[in-house]
């Protein structure tokens, strides 16, 4: 069944397709001319007003030349790897010993435990006394660990990984105990491989949090060479300190025409990983809303 | 205590691999909040936290007096409240207005245009933002050509709640209506053939069917952002705030990271954290009754 549309509904077909066009340039554009004027001429770039819709003057790679010779960048992406990589595994297997723990029924006082983990959501100490355990009680200021462990668990991807758990069947369990299997076994060779969809989901939302974070660096360390490239990047484009791209003076009376070039470029850089994974992480982060909307 | 003794004993397997994640919660989640105790004492590094002087609700009280009090308060709930009346509402419209369309390409299209910004770091967002609204930016430069004044608009305290919520919503429209288009899926087709076999229009439809099916949605949504109110992030703030906007940009938890950290006012801060953090935890209680009561959804 069919029936023909009114003209008041072609009216607003007519008008959603524009303002939904119109609306998706809105995201676009910004990251277009971000690309553009990354491949810009430094001096063009300078005296341009507006939206840069197309490289000014002849394309070069001039900023990028000087964003990727510079160590702080260099330093910054090492260091920020190790942060993701060494990171997200000590998060993924505290959250996973937690999630398993807490989702074996022959464990009584799983509630009790779950609560006193849960209440870590609702109260917590807050920004001044944490930074006292941090720096006095285990003594991780100025460590690489100081930016890893103090966030390693999150309370909520733990719950979600503990509800995954909790549909494997009992039953495969009870029958791998039978077997003389260990815990540790059980967890690691039959939860684990059961669960690998939201397991996936919870490794995407440590690594991107790793690769975003930049303000318990900025609080914690004290040594530039341990700086996440989040931190690199606030200096660069915030505080307006190209500076640190170089180290000769001749090189920083440079840097400074070139300031704005140099910034695009730096964007460029440092979000061309997340593009390269971007379909993959678009994919599990929606996957992610919808497990969160179920058991959040 | 016996049968708890007797529990261990029955899975020390569990037990074991439970304990390095209890130590964890206790060290950086428990002995924090024990750590509160700083906010009524003259915090130092060497008393630690049960050996520094007792000095009350001193803290507490400088805090109340203060002018910073009326004005923190005032901006927190200004950038809560505005950009819940403006990005709650828009990311349901968006996923309204994304239902409507029946091509699939352009659709799809635009969903991935529109996470986009969702998935570029925050620094690097604040950093176009700084970009863009400088006196020789692409943004500034539309205001020009609107006839408005040339200025560093993020430097202009008038101007910084409407570019903080302006930019949220460029990075939180597109992800945040995913959750609005699931529900709009899960609507019964037969729902609105039925509606429509009773002579019911597009706009009937929506009213009858369409909003009722993501109702549950929203309003679970609605209450659980109440219990968030008073929770304005820091860093945003702090990234793009400037002495210049303290006025209208500084925000409770960015005014504790101030005083705590850069001024090293270590109790003040906290006393005025634990303030933060009562309102906090109260709101997201009430918020979550509630939420529970009308929804049967609750986070906890």
């Amino acid at each position: 069944m069919k029936i023909k549309a009114s003209p008041s509904r072609i009216a607003f077909l007519i008008f959603n397709y524009c303002f939904l066009t119109l609306l998706g340039l809105a995201f676009i554009v910004p990251v277009w001319h971000v690309v553009m004027a990354s491949f810009s001429d430094a001096a063009k770039l300078t005296s341009h007003t507006g939206i840069v819709w197309w490289p000014l003057g002849d394309m070069n790679l001039g900023g990028y030349r000087i964003v990727l010779s510079s160590p702080s960048i260099g330093t910054g992406y090492a260091n920020t790897a190790f942060y993701v990589i060494v990171g997200t595994t000590i998060s993924m297997v505290l959250t996973i010993m937690g999630a398993y723990a807490l989702s074996r029924k022959t464990m009584k006082y799983r509630n009790v435990f779950m609560l006193f983990i849960s209440f870590t959501m609702l109260f917590n100490g807050g920004m001044i006394p944490t930074y006292m355990v941090v720096k006095n009680v285990v003594h991780m200021y100025d460590t690489r660990w100081a930016v890893i462990v103090p966030t390693a668990i999150s309370v909520f991807n733990l719950i979600i990984l503990r509800t995954g758990f909790q549909q494997v069947p009992e039953s495969l369990i009870e029958s791998a105990k039978l077997d003389g299997a260990h815990e540790w076994t059980i967890m690691f060779r039959i939860i684990v491989p059961l669960s690998k969809a939201t397991i996936a989901v919870i490794i995407l939302y440590y690594a991107v949090g790793l690769w975003n974070s930049w303000f318990p660096a900025m609080i914690y360390l004290k040594g530039r060479d341990k700086y996440p490239l989040q931190l690199i990047l606030r200096e660069i484009l915030l505080l307006n300190d190209t500076g640190v791209m170089t180290t000769s003076a001749d090189a920083v009376k440079n840097v400074q025409l070139e300031r704005n070039l140099v910034k695009y470029c730096t964007i460029i850089v440092s979000t061309v990983p997340i593009m390269c994974f971007y379909p993959f992480i678009q994919k599990y982060f929606t996957k992610g809303v919808m497990i969160g909307a179920v058991k959040g | 205590m016996k049968s708890f003794l007797l529990d261990i004993k029955k899975n020390p397997g569990i037990y074991l691999i439970l304990l390095p994640v209890l130590i964890w919660f206790i060290i950086f989640a428990y002995l924090p909040m024990f750590g509160l105790v700083m906010a009524f004492e003259n915090y130092t590094p060497k008393g630690g936290f049960f050996g520094s002087q007792f000095v009350g609700f001193k803290h507490f009280a400088d805090f109340f007096g203060s002018v910073y009090f009326g004005r923190l308060i005032r901006n927190t709930l200004l950038i809560s409240l505005l950009n819940l009346l403006f990005n709650f509402p828009a990311t349901i419209i968006l996923a309204l207005l994304l239902n409507e369309v029946k091509n699939k390409v352009f659709k799809k299209t635009l969903q991935t245009v529109s996470y986009l910004p969702y998935f570029i770091s925050l620094v690097i967002v604040c950093g176009l933002i700084a970009t863009f609204t400088a006196s020789d930016g692409p943004i500034t430069e539309l205001i020009v050509g609107l006839g408005g004044k040339r200025q560093n608009y993020l430097g202009q305290p008038e101007y910084f709640r409407t570019i903080y919520i302006l930019s949220d919503m460029w990075q939180g429209l597109g992800f945040g209506s995913i959750i609005y288009l699931a529900a709009l899926s899960g609507i019964d087709q037969e729902l609105y053939e039925a509606a429509s076999l009773d002579g019911a229009g597009h706009i009937q439809q929506l009213i009858h069917v369409t909003l009722p099916g993501i109702s549950t949605t929203i309003i679970t949504l609605l209450i659980l952002r109440m219990g968030t109110l008073f929770a304005v992030g820091y860093e945003k703030i702090i990234l793009l705030y400037s002495t210049n906007t303290y006025e209208t940009a500084d925000v409770i938890s960015s005014y504790v990271y101030r005083k705590g950290l850069q001024e090293f006012n270590y109790s003040y801060s906290s006393a005025v954290g634990l303030f933060n953090s009562v309102i906090n935890t109260t709101l997201l209680v009430a918020s979550n009754k509630l939420s529970k009561k009308f929804t049967e959804t609750s986070l906890f």
